[in-house]
């Protein structure tokens, strides 16, 4: 990879992205060996800093680093100093001095990464800021895109829902873009950011006329933990207008897929019905996470310091 | 009609330095060829005899490649062994890219595919195949590469080239030709499938520290 950090997934040239996917490819192949582990990054250290709740995503890092067999030491907020009120840069400072190869970080506030890039030597992945990117997210979803439908280049992705408040469908858009998919925004327009017709992307804000065309369907969770404004009547209203339930995924191609980036609000945006049929890739985007980040770790570790 | 030299005594303990050889793709064609594309043919074939002979008809036996040119050569292999004595071989192909421990001196490189036979090789006899034997690196990352993938009940190596240099204890079972060289020099096999010809060549390389192909 021609980065050292994994910030923002529109960073990633095409190649990059590419050899990203491929790479992870052949670490979802160890996946069904007898020893699961591989000698690759022995004697790094991965420091996993937390500073928002998470489950995925911290245990998937965890997971990938240690079968790359790197050294993995997992910080959070919580029952460390920062609830003493050390700075993220004295933080930062602490884990340079203790010699950290890759800080995975995820944080509240969009830029944190970048901020922290700039103080410590190692790499740094973002392991989501805020509202504004969560590039190993981006690139799990598109392997999952291509591992179920053998490509991305051509495909028409619509992403619905909460895009105000999600990281996840910016890095989305962009890496999707990236990889030649066709990407539409499906949402209420109070969830859509400002500037979103900037995005590469087309808006829509009627679910039913576009669900017909599509090969793969993105759910996003509606935050109600970063709401801080009434942004639709009611959550059964926004169930009834963006909300995926069979009658729905009964009206998608038969080819199509159905996505979700996890955690879900089952009966919001997802009915319980669609989130556990066979249409739906939400066990295996955690699966394929793993094998995703242990590439993204090797590619960023695994060369030269 | 061509030397096919089975000289095993040319092994050199040569002190040298620890990164004796790198790999630079997209050279000019220069040097002298060493085996054209008939001595090729016919030193596998004589490979393929060997193997037969030593493994009493290659039974309980799986061949795998080391890419990349040790994959089209393990499948040339068996295919000399089915035609010798009907004999199907399962295939493999091993990368050993991920136990490489030459990673952080030279960067990360695109992993290439592991591809077992689906009877695994627990119990089997595994001979692994690569074109170039050099400094022995790459076959140490490939015997812990076969560790963590089931236990056979014993490894072999064959290969088309030994260029001498070892910097590790190991050797081959099957040469196709015992080549001495300088550090300096570069091995460069290449074969119909992946470069389009059948040719073993001789190069002088630039530098002393030396970029020698094989090794690794």
């Amino acid at each position: 990879m021609k980065v050292k950090h994994l910030l923002s997934a529109a960073d990633l040239s095409r190649e990059d992205a590419i050899a990203v996917l491929d790479t992870a490819r052949e670490m979802a192949a160890m996946a069904g060996r007898e020893v699961k582990k591989l000698p690759t990054l022995r004697g790094r250290t991965v420091v996993n800093l937390f500073y928002e709740d998470s489950t995925r995503t911290r245990i998937s890092f965890e997971a990938a680093a240690k079968r790359l067999s790197a050294d993995v030491i997992n910080f959070s907020a919580k029952g460390s100093s920062v609830s003493k009120g050390e700075s993220l840069k004295d933080t930062a400072l602490t884990l340079q001095a203790m010699g950290a190869d890759a800080v995975v970080v995820r944080h509240p506030a969009a830029g944190a990464p970048h901020r922290l890039a700039g103080w410590v030597d190692g790499s740094v992945l973002n392991a989501g800021d805020g509202t504004h990117e969560h590039p190993t997210q981006a690139l799990l979803d598109a392997y999952t895109i291509r591992s179920r439908h053998g490509r991305i280049e051509g495909l028409k992705v619509a992403i619905v829902g909460d895009v105000l408040h999600s990281r996840v469908a910016r890095s989305n858009v962009h890496l999707l873009h990236t990889l030649g998919a066709h990407v539409t925004l499906v949402a209420p327009p109070t969830l859509l950011p400002v500037g979103v017709h900037a995005w590469p992307a087309d808006v829509s804000y009627e679910l039913d006329a576009v669900l017909p065309g599509v090969d793969v369907v993105m759910m996003l969770r509606v935050q109600r933990e970063r709401m801080t404004d009434s942004f639709f009547p009611s959550e059964r209203e926004y169930s009834r207008r963006y909300g995926l339930d069979l009658d729905r995924l009964r009206g998608l191609p038969s080819h199509a897929i159905v996505m979700h980036p996890g955690p879900m609000n089952r009966g919001v945006e997802i009915s319980p019905e669609v989130a556990d049929s066979a249409r739906s890739t939400i066990v295996e985007q955690v699966a394929n996470g793993v094998s995703v980040r242990m590439a993204v770790l090797y590619l960023l570790l695994g060369g030269a310091p | 009609m061509a030397r096919p030299q089975v000289d095993h005594g040319g092994v050199r303990a040569v002190h040298q330095p620890a990164d004796g050889g790198r790999t630079d793709e997209g050279q000019t064609v220069a040097g002298k060829v060493i085996i054209d594309g008939p001595s090729l043919t016919r030193i596998v074939d004589r490979m393929a005899h060997q193997i037969l002979e030593k493994t009493t008809g290659a039974r309980d036996t799986v061949l795998l490649g080391i890419p990349t040119r040790g994959v089209p050569l393990a499948r040339r292999l068996a295919e000399r062994i089915r035609a010798f004595e009907k004999v199907t071989v399962p295939l493999g192909t091993l990368d050993i890219t991920l136990y490489r421990d030459d990673l952080r001196l030279r960067g990360a490189r695109a992993v290439g595919r592991t591809d077992l036979p689906a009877a695994g090789i627990d119990g089997t006899r595994v001979i692994l195949v690569d074109d170039v034997l050099f400094s022995g690196r790459t076959i140490r990352a490939a015997l812990n590469a076969i560790a963590d993938l089931g236990r056979p009940r014993q490894v072999q190596l064959a290969v088309l080239v030994d260029r001498g240099h070892r910097e590790l204890p190991i050797r081959a079972d099957y040469v196709g030709k015992n080549l001495p060289t300088a550090l300096t020099e570069n091995v460069r096999v290449r074969l119909v499938e992946t470069d389009g010809i059948d040719e073993v060549r001789i190069e002088a390389g630039q530098s002393p520290d030396g970029s020698g192909k094989g090794d690794r």
